[in-house]
């Protein structure tokens, strides 16, 4: 087991590597000049030359990437121009908002896909199973862009119940932590539900009924943990699109995290800081997904550490 | 034609669909007004006639804009699964036929790309090519081709084994013609329910993207952009994002639940 964990963790270098390497030529190959853009379309040859030469783009592209990876190395990610700050301080300010909101997402999620998936898989076809596809179908369907603004306008606006924008406490991730979750959750109670419905036919099932369970308890007591494989599989492709809908769900909330960092920064042409931003995400992305397969073995033994 | 029955995922989602489309193509015509067309004295006028969803604050009328974000996001979003449906088939059924080296080291750099959350992929690359769609046509491409090369390539792995495969090689087909003659057509099914879905996954992306102000830039309609400008006026008038919230709602349940009616299809026929 714990030489699982070693591999897994010695085998992250390489990925590692390769996501620093594609962050790096994103920002440095794809066509698009950033000083050009920084400067706007009238900006004097001097001032081209200048800013090339500070920032050390005029330098071949193989010292550059070898500069940015020392640098990363140092924890150095060169300075932000809109901010006037080292990149990497930013990033750090900004994370634990980022953090916060995904897991408060996380949670949510998981505390709507659970009662969801099971009311509508311990009776396949009943009232309550329609009821809550019903829901979970119209919970993937409606985009996050929309579902934000609709709760601001009806708990925050209309309700007075909670606040509008902004990070604070508890009352403050509400509204962000729904419109993150939601679809989130309704993907995970569609799974859950198809894969009750697979374990209910199962032999271990079967024998729990004869020994005088009812039918509902032998299903939760002996199928859900092996039904949750799949959803926890599930879960960990989805950690990407959790990601993606903080970064939408922190620019409707003004929610001071990463995404919002990021977005900023791509609207000041602030190259420096969206690559550390681009990076961040991608190494936390990186690490979310091997997390996942840990939480995997930890759920299901049967599963051969090879 | 019983295709329906016992299936009605595949119905809704069809007629959704085909609404959609009709929407799309025929609407911006039959509705006569230009989506662009300021107008000062209509601002955020509610629905009535004339304006039947209203206008939005500079007083540009908001089906007309509905309707001409309907042909700009499901034009991109069938161009981008067109392009990425084109590019995994290319580089999962290469790799697949060709295997050894060639296919370890294009599966490893799908790898690569893989551990790329794909958003972020499509953010920053829409963000540093420009304003074009066909720069966000690229983004959503870069973000999308790598889940159908592993699809691809996988279904070619398995159908490679088939009789079928093997009588046509034994003919002395070449590796190409036994690509796009024999295997491509076999794995049509799985792939037509991936690419439903990803239609959906599509209009998803494309509107957060203009939302975020790197996909469809105004003045250009975008069901992503009008919500993104329609939202400072939520209070006084909630039509304006009302409406293209609805329509990205429908398109994206229209499209899932042909996904599903088409997975339920195959499945049934296999």
């Amino acid at each position: 087991m714990t030489g699982y964990f070693v591999r897994r963790i010695l085998a992250l270098i390489p990925v590692a590597l390769g996501v620093t390497t594609l962050t790096f030529a994103l920002i440095h190959l794809v066509p698009g000049d950033p000083v050009i853009a920084m400067l706007g379309d009238n900006a004097s040859a001097t001032d081209i030359v200048g800013l090339r030469h500070a920032m050390g783009l005029d330098r071949p592209l193989g010292i550059q990437y070898l500069a940015f990876l020392n640098g990363l190395a140092h924890g150095d990610l060169g300075q932000s121009i809109s901010a006037h700050a080292p990149v990497a301080t930013l990033i750090l300010e900004h994370f634990p908002a980022t953090l916060e909101l995904a897991g408060a997402g996380l949670l949510t999620a998981i505390l709507l896909a659970f009662p969801l998936g099971i009311i509508a898989g311990v009776n396949p076809g009943g009232a309550a199973d329609l009821g809550a596809m019903g829901f979970a179908i119209l919970g993937i369907s409606i985009p996050h862009i929309y579902l934000g603004p609709l709760l601001m306008i009806v708990l925050s606006l209309d309700l007075g119940w909670l606040p509008l924008t902004g990070r604070g406490g508890l009352s403050h991730l509400v509204l962000p932590a729904i419109t993150l979750g939601t679809a989130l959750a309704a993907i995970l109670a569609r799974m859950l539900r198809q894969s009750l419905a697979q374990v209910r036919g199962a032999d271990y099932v079967r024998t729990a009924r004869s020994k005088g369970l009812s039918e509902t308890g032998a299903l939760i007591r002996h199928g859900l943990r092996n039904a949750l494989t799949p959803v926890v599989t599930l879960l960990g492709l989805e950690a990407g699109s959790l990601l993606a809908g903080s970064v939408v769900t922190e620019m409707i909330f003004s929610w001071p995290g990463l995404g919002r960092l990021m977005i900023n920064a791509i609207g000041a042409r602030d190259y420096p800081l969206v690559e550390g931003c681009v990076l961040a995400y991608a190494l936390t992305y990186v690490m979310v997904n091997m997390a996942t397969d840990f939480v995997y073995c930890a759920i299901d033994p049967r599963i051969r550490l090879s | 034609m019983n295709l329906g029955r016992g299936n009605p995922s595949l119905l809704i989602g069809g007629a959704i669909v085909a609404a959609l489309a009709a929407a799309a193509i025929a609407g911006p015509i039959l509705c006569g007004i230009d989506p662009l067309a300021i107008d000062l004295k209509s601002v955020l006028a509610p629905p009535g006639p004339g304006h039947p969803l209203g206008c939005d604050s500079l007083g540009r009328d908001v089906l007309a804009r509905v309707l001409w974000g309907a042909r700009i996001s499901l034009g991109v979003s069938t161009a981008v699964v067109a392009l990425t449906l084109t590019i995994g088939a290319i580089v999962g059924g290469t790799a697949a036929m060709a295997g050894g080296w060639v296919d370890g080291l294009t599966m490893r750099a799908v790898d690569i790309v893989l551990a790329f959350p794909g958003f972020l992929l499509a953010i920053a690359i829409a963000a540093i090519l420009g304003p074009d769609l066909r720069d966000l046509i690229i983004a959503l491409v870069a973000m999308g081709w790598t889940g159908y090369a592993r699809l691809v390539r996988g279904e070619v792995l398995s159908l490679r084994e088939r009789e079928y495969v093997s009588a046509a090689r034994a003919l002395g087909a070449r590796p190409a013609r036994l690509l796009f003659l024999h295997l491509l057509p076999g794995l049509a099914g799985p792939v037509a329910v991936q690419a439903t879905f990803g239609v959906g996954g599509i209009i998803i992306a494309e509107a957060a993207l203009s939302f975020l102000g790197v996909g469809v830039r105004p003045p250009l309609p975008s069901w992503g952009n009008m919500i993104d400008a329609g939202r400072a006026f939520i209070l006084v008038a909630p039509h304006v994002t009302t409406a293209p919230g609805v329509a990205i709602g429908i398109s994206v349940l229209g499209f899932n639940l042909l996904g599903d009616g088409l997975a339920q299809l195959i499945g049934r026929r296999d």
